[in-house]
């Protein structure tokens, strides 16, 4: 399986030999936990290495150190942030996007039968968030807005600076999930008025297991995890340090070249496949987009085929067709954009990362189009 | 190279037999399901003295469930008389395919009802078709066998999923014994009204679910 093209990146991504590396010495000589920093000295170093890997994320969105707590990945981050924030919090309602990634999603339908009020904001075919019913969203009683910084799926990139302002503007708090965005657009929270991010490890060639979420200083939050004081007594439970060690090398791994090449990669798939496929349509901001996502609906094919097909031909993507999704129902974003069940029926999602080449795009484009033209002869449906 | 299928669905998928379309059908069909999107056509050409099936084609707007399903189907519907083919179900088709995942059945279902449905409007063209039935709580039931549920790969009456059904001038009222918000309950929900709906005598069809919101 050497030669196969991994295009699905935003579900997973091949960890860094070099995080591994960072990694190893923290299973293997450094194995004390932080918390036994008083007793002998491998628990300084052990909370020493976590002090300085916590440094890394603070650092890389300009926030203090003790800002940044550590946690199991994105799901917890944004349950934490969701559910946290709620009930350390005067107020009753909370408002999200339509098309929130499901720790979001899902927290604020727990929420919501706890007796929260919940207004799930409409995006446009885009799916940007509109703004005027964003604000209109806003109560007297609203504690959170919870808006992502870019999409799971179709990758459009939403304007948190705006979001940010009107946030604080209202008094209410603002939580982005940067899962997808962290490391690959800029995110800097002396600029942005944001009080809660979700990060993940995993998305950026990080260990999985491991994510953080920033929380601005002064902000109340309800701890969910009960356990010891680890993580300035928000999230307790033995600190994943082998995890945090990790995370922190992978965000010091991504330069801004290697954003810009994931860019090129994107934009010359984009092209190549709108120019070569008939009937196909990109989901998503042509310009507002993550620079390692596409999104493309092929009309009158089945996305699961497509990717079962390209499988067969070593190329790993992803479908928001509802035969792919554990509950049967198609992808909540598609539909969200305007789109109706065929376009999610048939869009696949390819997400690049640091091991993808210029070099594979041709093959991706050649065999996608063969496959797409395969099972269009064998569909109902057929074309203008 | 691991695989979600077994060799004979993935075979299928790849090389599906009996695909395309026929200029005059004598009987033909469209089966689609708006919970997952799938969408199946069949067509059949029947002889009028012996009543076997002589030709028959497919397409297949699916996943590889489906399209398998769609092409073992006509191969096992093909010689056979219009009276046995009517008898071959999904679990006939998934034991042929070497097994199909459960969650998989609904999509790989509409074959086996497109068939069917060809095999009925061959009927009525050719006037053998029995006269309207009304619809009640029999035929309702009836209809609902062709509802699968993802959970087992059975379908919903065989598994008792459906606690009651109710019906009330041109309403039918179908209890699904699960919670609203449950995995499966949109799914389950869009693929009983469209059983039911397009029934000549019914107008309506409500489904409820039983169970609170966990």
């Amino acid at each position: 399986m050497n030669d196969i093209i991994y295009l699905d990146n935003a579900a997973s991504t091949k960890t860094d030999d070099k995080v591994l590396e960072a990694m190893k010495p923290y299973f293997l000589d450094t194995y004390a936990v932080a918390t036994s920093e008083f007793a002998y000295s491998m628990g300084i170093e052990a909370r020493e290495a976590l002090n300085k890997a916590r440094h890394v994320l603070a650092d890389s969105l300009t926030a203090s150190d003790e800002e940044i707590i550590f946690t199991s990945g994105s799901a917890e981050s944004s349950n934490l942030a969701l559910k946290g924030a709620a009930r350390a919090n005067e107020g009753k309602h909370i408002v999200i996007s339509s098309i929130e990634d499901f720790p979001v999603l899902h927290s604020a339908k727990t929420l919501e039968q706890q007796g929260f009020d919940v207004t799930r904001v409409d995006v446009d075919q885009d799916g940007f968030v509109d703004m005027a019913q964003l604000k209109a969203a806003i109560r007297d009683d609203t504690v959170l807005a919870s808006i992502q910084y870019a999409n799971q799926e179709i990758g459009t990139v939403q304007d948190i600076e705006a979001i940010g302002d009107i946030c604080k503007d209202r008094g209410v708090l603002f939580h982005t999930d940067a899962t997808h965005a962290y490391t690959r657009m800029p995110l800097d929270v002396t600029k942005i008025s944001v009080d809660l991010i979700t990060l993940s490890g995993h998305t950026i060639h990080g260990p999985k297991g491991i994510g953080a979420l920033y929380i601005r200083d002064g902000t109340a939050i309800d701890k969910l995890m009960d356990g010891g004081f680890q993580e300035f007594n928000k999230r307790g439970g033995m600190e994943n340090i082998p995890g945090a060690i990790g995370f922190a090398k992978a965000v010091e791994l991504i330069t801004p070249e290697e954003n810009q090449r994931l860019r090129k990669m994107r934009d010359s798939l984009i092209e190549k496949i709108l120019a070569e496929v008939p009937d196909a349509v990109l989901n998503g901001s042509r310009e507002r987009r993550l620079p390692q996502n596409a999104n493309i609906t092929f009309h009158r094919v089945e996305g699961e085929s497509i990717t079962l097909h390209l499988d067969m031909k070593g190329i790993a993507v992803s479908t928001g067709s509802a035969c792919f999704s554990r509950s049967l129902e198609a992808s909540h974003v598609i539909l969200g954009i305007g789109g109706n069940h065929e376009r999610a029926h048939g869009s696949v999602r390819f997400t690049f990362g640091r091991y993808n080449t210029r070099d594979e795009i041709d093959r991706v484009v050649h065999s996608v189009a063969e496959v797409v033209e395969k099972l269009r002869e064998i569909s109902p449906l057929k074309g203008e | 190279m691991k695989m979600p299928y077994s060799d004979k669905v993935i075979e299928y998928f790849k090389n599906p037999k009996n695909v395309g379309e026929m200029e005059n059908p004598d009987g033909k069909a469209k089966e689609g399901s708006p919970a997952c999107g799938d969408m199946v056509s069949l067509h059949i050409k029947v002889n009028d003295e012996t009543k076997k099936i002589e030709d028959i084609k497919f397409m297949s707007y699916g996943c590889a469930s489906n399209i398998a399903t769609g092409s073992i189907i006509t191969e096992m519907a093909k010689g056979k008389t219009i009276d046995e083919a009517k008898e071959i179900t999904w679990e006939d088709a998934a034991e042929e395919l070497g097994g199909l995942p459960k969650i998989k059945a609904h999509c790989s279902v509409l074959a086996v009802e497109a068939l069917r449905e060809a095999i009925r409007d061959y009927e009525e063209r050719h006037g053998f078709a029995e006269e309207q039935e009304p619809t009640t709580v029999d035929v309702v039931r009836k209809r609902l066998r062709h509802v699968m549920n993802p959970l087992t790969g059975l379908d919903v009456v065989k598994t008792d999923l459906i606690t009651d059904i109710d019906m009330e001038n041109g309403t039918v009222i179908v209890t699904v014994d699960l919670p609203a918000d449950h995995q499966f309950a949109a799914a389950i929900k869009e693929d009983v009204k469209e059983k039911i709906e397009p029934r000549w005598d019914i107008d309506k069809v409500n489904v409820t679910f039983t169970q609170k919101q966990t």
